[in-house]
């Protein structure tokens, strides 16, 4: 502590000259652990609001376990593997891409492994955006006119149990890919930011708390997969 | 009046109008504002638009009270009078008593409490206001195109399927508005973890601090249940998805659950930052340290995380299992043990204090007395049988206003009068303060103790009219009535004299009060960068003197400077200073 009350007193501790630094902090330590923390604090905050949809999940499922069996059929596992594996995929490469900048590589290498991320992340939104075309054609978009399943619903299960598995797959998925969405439009400015070559050793928050993000958003993806993709394998009616 | 003279010029006069350089005149003109990063101007800009937003939620109020006053619907139809109270209801919640102590005092004095230079995301400081406002217009739009029936709760299945007014277009305006209130908490948690100044250890911080913390937790783990649920209605109401509607396997008791999951914790959002500006009142106008420290600080922190298990208590006639209401009800009670914790010892502060009559303290009376009402009204309306009794009367519009306004609005007013010298440099008239403290006491409870003994007489809420032929019930609303006129009147008299004196007031010394905090050791107002030196903190929270020997040693902790002129202002004296 004394050390920190010396470098301000003196006006100019080892680190304070460093462009990135913003005014209202001491150090660049102090700066870096505000963001990181920010982050965690915001993921928090992202766990509770997905909260809220696997909370009606459970509710559902628990009432109409029949129902979401059928319903999940009509999901491809084989897809949803694909793409799970394409996520964890684009995880790996935003890690290697944080270590990049953390070690000091090369702002090629950097920009390399982001833009391997965002190619991977853009080959999930664009599986997803195949099935949910296919649910269309199916006649499975979940709203109040659109909601006719061609394939014959099982006996014991309504309309409206069947189309409350698909409302919280819309629901669940959609949401999940809007944030990959806006995660893809905010690491591109932070691609710039490397190709300018302002990342380095001392200074890589945005790089590391963008990481935080992408792998937050994966997690919750992984979660997403077995329950909404692997309920009806053995349910009798199934494919 | 100015119209020829430079930019420059009229920047340089304006500046002259202060005694040293400061956060209001370090910069001149509209856009200095609408762009600062600076968490004191961010809490000026909030402090116009939470009180833009309880004017309306007051004028609201004021047409609920008018058709009261007869037991016939004679001055609106009941279809109004629903638009009218959900617009009270929405307002006061959403747009004034979440953000009111937070975003305003909790804003402007956090980093200065505990030594930084600000807050530690400035820009989304900024856009936090910038979400508070968009959120607030489309609400307000929603309330100017024909405005909203459903009661501020949303209930279902009447806000998805039957209500025809603009519901979507409100909950589009919550669910904007809840970001900011995220943003702010996140702001806040970071700031306390990673700004602190050397030496401001944990039990250092003043309790206002610890409040903050706890009110900050439930901005991050609740707001966004709302925002979810809010996203699900209008969803809902928009495309017939089904979620919350039986006929398609739906439950719209599910609903309930997750509206309260955040709006029963919101209640301590809005109650903790008020407890934590009367922690400071207290200690500083008795001149001692809060009695029990560290049972206050935790009990903040207790309040948040019971706050979040107790929502179903809300549900005793919605369906909810018995088990689950037992539950329920029990851990309310617990709550009150946290919430006593801290009446007891703000009471044990005072006790052989030495009280003072100043503005702040006498709400911070007010405060104490007229939320152990609240509270205490509260355990009636936990305890399983006698909330069917009194469950949607006015017994429960009097409990919650009890809390809300008794508690957070005075604790509001407390704070702005102590904090008032701090932030703009002038004086407020003291006469007039105490004065209009002692109207708005005498209001309040004529306005809602008769609401009490209406609700256990079985005045439903939210109706427009009532039985003529019970005689009390007339003559206690007509006391209701006369009471909002004269709390009316008592909150129009702070707006008036406040304004005032920014331009007439005395200038205010760096430590009207004498107080120990760290926002008092440097000049008020503040430069914008808060301290000219980081402060190193030696002492612990509240060292205060008795008076007699503050009188001859000076007044607060051995280091404290004598209350005279920061360094980085010295010389920049102007005329006008008397």
């Amino acid at each position: 502590m004394s050390t920190h009350a010396e470098a301000i007193e003196h006006g100019h501790g080892p680190e304070a000259a460093h462009e990135a630094l913003a005014h209202h902090f001491d150090n660049m330590e102090q700066q870096r652990e505000a963001g990181a923390l920010g982050m965690w604090v915001f993921i928090a905050q992202e766990v509770m609001f997905f909260g809220g949809l696997f909370l009606a999940y459970l509710v559902y499922r628990m009432q109409y376990p029949r129902a979401f069996m059928a319903a999940s059929n009509h999901l491809d596992w084989k897809i949803g593997t694909f793409n799970t594996a394409v996520l964890i995929a684009s995880s790996l490469t935003m890690a290697l891409a944080v270590w990049a900048t953390q070690v000091g590589r090369s702002r090629k290498v950097q920009v390399g492994f982001m833009a391997a991320t965002v190619l991977l992340g853009l080959v999930f939104l664009g599986v997803k955006a195949f099935e949910y075309h296919d649910k269309y054609v199916d006649g499975l978009i979940p709203i109040a006119g659109w909601f006719n399943p061609h394939d014959p619903i099982p006996a014991g299960v309504t309309t409206g149990q069947y189309q409350m598995f698909f409302w919280l797959y819309f629901a669940m998925t959609g949401l999940h890919a809007l944030h990959m969405i806006i995660g893809v439009g905010i690491i591109a400015p932070i691609m710039w930011m490397a190709w300018r070559g302002r990342f380095s050793p001392e200074y890589h928050g945005p790089v590391e708390n963008f990481g935080l993000y992408w792998h937050f958003v994966d997690i919750i993806w992984i979660f997403l997969f077995p329950l909404l993709y692997l309920l009806g394998a053995h349910f009798k009616g199934g494919h | 009046m100015s119209t020829q003279t430079t930019p420059e010029a009229r920047a340089q006069e304006w500046r002259g109008r202060f005694p040293t350089v400061n956060y209001l005149n370090a910069d001149y003109g509209i856009k200095s504002w609408l762009l600062t990063k600076d968490h004191k101007r961010i809490g000026i800009l909030y402090l116009i638009s939470v009180t833009f937003f309880f004017a309306i939620g007051g004028a609201y109020a004021a047409a609920i009270r008018l058709e009261l006053l007869t037991p016939l619907g004679d001055l609106m139809q009941s279809h109004t009078y629903n638009k009218v109270f959900t617009h009270h209801g929405i307002m006061m919640v959403f747009f004034f008593l979440i953000p009111s102590i937070p975003t305003t005092l909790g804003n402007f004095l956090v980093p200065m409490m505990i030594g930084a230079k600000d807050l530690a995301f400035p820009r989304i400081n900024l856009l936090s206001w910038y979400i508070y406002m968009v959120g607030g217009a489309l609400t307000f739009a929603a309330l100017l195109f024909g405005g909203v029936d459903t009661g501020w709760t949303f209930y279902v299945p009447y806000s998805t399927n039957f209500s025809n007014t603009y519901v979507t277009l409100a909950g589009l305006g919550i669910f904007i508005n809840g970001f900011s209130s995220i943003l702010t908490g996140l702001n806040f948690i970071v700031t306390v973890h990673t700004m602190r100044a050397p030496g401001m250890t944990w039990f250092r911080l003043p309790l206002f601090i610890w409040s903050h913390y706890a009110t900050s937790l439930v901005m991050i783990l609740g707001t966004p249940v709302i925002a979810i649920t809010i996203l699900l209605l209008a969803l809902e109401r928009v495309a017939h998805v089904g979620i919350f509607d039986p006929a398609l396997g739906g439950d719209p008791v599910l609903f309930q659950h997750m509206f309260w999951f955040y709006s029963h914790p919101a209640v301590y959002i809005m109650v903790l930052p008020g407890m934590g500006v009367i922690s400071e009142i207290v200690a500083t106008h008795t001149r001692k340290p809060i009695f029990g420290y560290s049972f206050v600080a935790f009990s903040s922190l207790a309040i948040a995380v019971f706050g979040f298990l107790v929502w179903g208590h809300h549900l005793f006639v919605s369906s909810q299992s018995v088990y689950a209401g037992m539950i329920f009800s029990l851990i309310s009670f617990v709550v009150a043990i946290p919430s006593a914790v801290k009446v007891f010892n703000w009471t044990a502060t005072m006790y052989k204090g030495s009280l003072s009559y100043d503005t702040p303290m006498l709400y911070a009376y007010a405060f104490i007395g007229l939320f152990t009402i609240g509270g205490m009204t509260g355990l009636f309306l936990a305890a399983l049988g006698l909330d069917i009794h009194v469950h949607d009367t006015y017994f429960v519009v009097a409990h919650f206003h009890y809390v809300m306004v008794g508690g957070q609005v005075l604790a509001f007013l407390g704070g702005l009068h102590n904090w008032w010298p701090k932030m703009t440099g002038r004086m407020y008239p003291e006469g007039w303060a105490r004065f209009a403290a002692l109207v708005i006491f005498v209001g309040f409870n004529l306005t809602f103790f008769p609401q009490f003994l209406l609700g256990y007489m079985g005045m439903p809420r939210r109706y427009h009219a009532y039985p003529p032929g019970e005689p009390m019930w007339q003559v206690l609303h007509v006391m209701s009535t006369g009471g909002a006129s004269i709390l009316g009147i008592g909150l129009l008299i702070p707006g008036v004299y406040f304004i005032w004196s920014m331009r007439y007031g005395r200038f205010a010394p760096a430590n009207p009060w004498p107080a120990t905090g760290l926002e008092w050791r440097t000049p008020s107002p503040p430069p914008t960068e808060n301290f000219a030196v980081t402060p190193v903190v030696t002492w612990e929270a509240y060292e205060y003197r008795p008076v007699e020997e503050m009188e001859v040693v000076g007044p607060g902790a051995p280091d404290a400077p004598a209350g005279g002129q920061h360094p980085a202002n010295r010389g920049v004296e102007t005329e006008e200073q008397p």
